[in-house]
């Protein structure tokens, strides 16, 4: 079975440690702030301007001041800090953030990225991704691991314009966590009940498929 | 009398001088922070050609999504955009120019044109659309592009609080781009939801000194939220 979204958030919530700054993007990463292992403490940093992002407000606590990076209202955890732009990528592009994951439309085999337009449909704009890949050393990149019609995301080469080049190392979709290494995609872990066969036929770059392949477990 | 009295005491005021194809520079992440009134001077005054410099472009009804419908923009300068259909049509018509510009690069370039920095390298960009055009250059091996500071003819800032001196305090996640902004205009305008007098803001709490702001204003504000997202009472 091809995880969930929730499910995807579960695992990638596994690779979060004491201490971490991270940083989600909009989509499935926001999930993962739900699956936080107990007994580890993270920051969450949102882009424009807060580390220490608490949870959604109770109505009465809605603060048209206090927004995320998907501009929703939220409230600040304990241990907060607020500040400019220029401060919070500075935090970004300086590699100080630990963890960003972020969802994409497409990832290749050097570590290419494409999340942010479709010529001639969507054109909204990059936001802070292609500071985000670029600053960061450690990425999860969230995405399902083939379109609607099963085309795969999981490329030789990617075709739409790239957000950043040659910078994401960890895919997890919803078949499979992905390590990109020395040009090639390398299977990790599969879905529970997904076998490596249909792992490799919705994958169109080259994955390497070593020994036994686990499956993720799921809480 | 004191020269350093910044306070001006009508929007008309405020935004004097503000002609035909000047660049503006404006704070604000999405609805947050963002100078409403002041947005809503130039509509009235009917400005044209104006480059804007702004994160986001506001939607159809609030923010800056007021200057489309009279062609007020030629060009912006965001890093998202096209949370209003308007926007979109004269962006796909090539009524309005579109320079998109990875977040943290826009905030840069404003920071750095404030601060008589010209240009500045940055790994954000290399290998994408962002890079055609600009120089690169290896650093300690690896690559980066350079990326031309930005100022503006006017910036219109949105802040809490204020002295009369323009020495400005921002809240919560609404200081955002602002406080760049602020430093990157050649005449730095600002609103604000109180002015004090000089000396009863702690100077070590001061987020921008007032030698960048020129005119200041007091108003109210709507504060449109754009993604109201609440979790039951009592959870």
């Amino acid at each position: 079975m091809a995880l969930s979204r929730d499910q995807i958030a579960q695992r990638v919530a596994q690779e979060l440690q004491d201490g971490y700054y991270v940083n989600l993007g909009i989509g499935i990463p926001t999930l993962v702030a739900n699956f936080v292992p107990k007994g580890i403490d993270v920051m969450l940093q949102s882009e424009n301007g807060l580390l220490g992002m608490g949870a959604f407000p109770t109505e009465e606590m809605v603060d048209a001041d206090l927004i995320n990076a998907g501009k929703q209202t939220v409230t600040m955890a304990t241990g907060a800090s607020i500040f400019d732009s220029a401060e919070s990528f500075a935090m970004i592009r300086g590699g100080h953030v630990d963890l960003t994951v972020l969802g994409a439309f497409e990832v290749d085999v050097n570590g290419n990225i494409a999340s942010y337009m479709i010529p001639g449909k969507l054109i909204k704009g990059m936001g802070g991704a292609m500071d985000l890949v670029a600053g960061a050393d450690n990425i999860i990149v969230t995405m399902t691991h083939a379109s609607k019609h099963g085309e795969s995301k999981l490329l030789s080469n990617c075709t739409l314009p790239l957000t950043g080049r040659g910078c994401i190392k960890k895919v997890l979709t919803d078949l499979a966590f992905i390590e990109i290494k020395a040009g090639k995609f390398h299977l990790l872990e599969r879905a529970p009940g997904v076998s490596v066969e249909d792992i490799i036929k919705l994958t169109e770059g080259e994955l390497v498929v070593e020994g036994d392949i686990p499956e993720m477990e799921l809480g | 009398m004191s020269g350093f009295d910044k306070v001006v005491h009508s929007y008309e005021e405020a935004m004097s001088g503000l002609t035909d194809n000047m660049t503006i520079l404006a704070g604000g992440f999405g609805l947050c922070g963002i100078p409403e009134n002041l947005i809503s001077e130039i509509k009235r005054k009917g400005t044209r050609g104006l480059t804007l410099v702004s994160n986001n472009c506001g939607v159809d009804d609030f923010g800056l999504g007021l200057l489309l419908p009279d062609r007020q923009i030629q060009k912006i300068i965001a890093s998202y955009v096209g949370e209003n259909a308007e926007f979109e049509r004269q962006m796909m018509s090539g009524e309005l120019s579109v320079e998109l510009t990875p977040q943290g690069t826009l905030a840069e370039k404003m920071r750095a044109g404030g601060a008589g920095i010209p240009a500045f390298y940055t790994a954000t960009g290399v290998g994408t659309p962002v890079a055609e055009g600009k120089d690169e250059r290896q650093f300690n091996g690896r690559d980066y592009i350079l990326e031309e500071s930005i100022t503006g003819d006017f910036a219109i800032v949105k802040a809490w609080k204020a002295d009369r001196y323009g020495n400005l305090v921002f809240r919560k996640t609404a200081r955002n781009f602002n406080p760049m902004a602020a430093t990157a205009g050649k005449i730095t305008v600002v609103e604000v939801e109180e002015i004090v007098e000089p000396g009863q803001l702690d100077p070590d709490e001061i987020h921008t000194p007032g030698i960048y702001v020129n005119r200041l204003i007091q108003s109210t504000f709507e504060k449109r939220i754009e993604q109201r997202t609440t979790r039951p009472s009592g959870e």
